[in-house]
């Protein structure tokens, strides 16, 4: 209504307020809440985090499922699927990535920041922001991979394990994206 | 205390998964709580306008570790029963490079990009499908690489027996360093914020 009479009445106002996003919480204080969880990772399950891992569970688990005898003759996949007596899909990272898209969703509700949307820089344009997000997660899948991690796994549950690989891993994600950040400029400033 | 649990077999492997559930819905609502189902708040730290990516990395890995540390302290965690990946020092150097590079150009690491996509992020969507193209094509070469995959095999390196100092030195050191990055990045924020409003304080 309002937007054709141009006119708010005072409940519409109110109501507006309630729906805008509020704004992300103190960085510190979500990193203590991280910390925590993965405390409670090593402490509970004596393991931590992850994420790239759970795809590989699903590709590996794809690729069986369209082509057996591939997937048994791939040296990778083939530790993922197993020897098929248990569903690779019953394995702890894909239980908590699940988790991840739920506990994402929950609080971008509450906090109302769930919104069908494409995030970008105001000089680019959707399809090829679109584009680039597809060769970035590519990049990302490869190289974590080829790391045994990525950023969850490797860098804040290797690191916090003082591992020397995790380290090593970590400060090189920065380097690379310090690198690439002023050719990638157009996408986000 | 005897920890981790699960390694003292106070529950099934069944219920485990109850627990990855649980730990990944604690995990996705701190990411989102941070901002970082936002591809450009996750960017603007390689623009120095926004430092929440090292600010929230580093205090979870301080908090996590110093956790860590005392219950080891206190005898009640059992740290060689936590698993953690052996060190291939280079095929992780170059993958870390590959994967920053992905980071700038896709706009957020896998972890991320779940609660980006949870939240209705279109970008966050695609990016998921890019990361399972990337492991497809890992797991279709990997026959070529195996060699370079397990090579500069080190074991599981403890960076204090690595550096021939004691855990609570190493320990120590990092806090210092987070506090030093901190610090850094508060500084780098304001001085970004005046440059950016053209000079005037």
């Amino acid at each position: 209504m309002s937007s054709i009479t141009g006119i708010f009445s005072k409940e519409e106002a109110v109501q507006e307020k309630i729906h805008e996003p509020k704004p992300y919480s103190n960085p510190y204080l979500v990193g203590i809440g991280l910390g925590l969880v993965l405390l409670a990772a090593f402490v509970i399950m004596g393991r931590g985090l992850g994420a790239s891992g759970a795809f590989s569970s699903l590709v590996a688990t794809g690729v069986q499922q369209v082509a057996p005898e591939h997937a048994a003759n791939n040296p990778y996949f083939k530790e993922y699927v197993g020897d098929g007596s248990t569903n690779p899909l019953k394995d702890w990272l894909v239980f908590e990535v699940l988790g991840v898209f739920v506990g994402g969703l929950i609080s971008g509700l509450l906090a109302h920041r769930v919104k069908k949307r494409v995030e970008k820089g105001d000089r680019i344009s959707v399809r090829n922001r679109l584009i680039f997000a597809f060769i970035g997660g590519g990049l990302m899948g490869f190289g974590a991979k080829l790391a045994r991690g990525c950023t969850s796994g490797q860098a804040l549950t290797g690191g916090a394990l003082l591992n020397l690989g995790s380290w090593a891993f970590m400060m090189m994600v920065f380097a690379g994206a310090y690198a690439m950040a002023y050719f990638m400029r157009r996408q986000w400033t | 205390m005897n920890a981790p649990f699960f390694k003292f077999d106070m529950f099934s492997a069944d219920f485990s998964l109850v627990i990855a559930f649980a730990i990944g819905i604690g995990f996705g609502f701190a990411l989102e709580r941070g901002g970082f189902g936002n591809a450009r708040i996750l960017a603007s730290q390689f623009y120095f306008t926004d430092m929440r990516v090292l600010k929230v990395m580093f205090s979870a890995i301080v908090t996590a570790m110093l956790g860590v540390f005392f219950f080891v302290a206190f005898g009640w965690l059992d740290l060689s029963l936590v698993y953690y990946t052996d060190t291939n020092l280079i095929p992780q150097v170059v993958g870390g490079l590959i994967l920053g590079v992905g980071f700038v150009v896709g706009g957020y690491c896998p972890g991320t990009s779940c609660v980006s996509a949870a939240t209705g992020r279109i970008d966050g969507v695609i990016y998921l499908l890019g990361v399972i193209a990337g492991i497809f094509v890992f797991g279709e070469i990997f026959p070529l690489i195996e060699g370079f995959y397990y090579s500069s095999n080190m074991g599981r390196v403890f960076l204090p027996d690595y550096l021939g100092l004691s855990y609570g030195m190493i320990v120590f050191l990092v806090v210092l360093m987070a506090v030093g990055a901190f610090a850094a990045a508060e500084w780098g924020e304001r001085k970004m914020a005046i440059k950016k409003s053209g000079g005037v304080k």
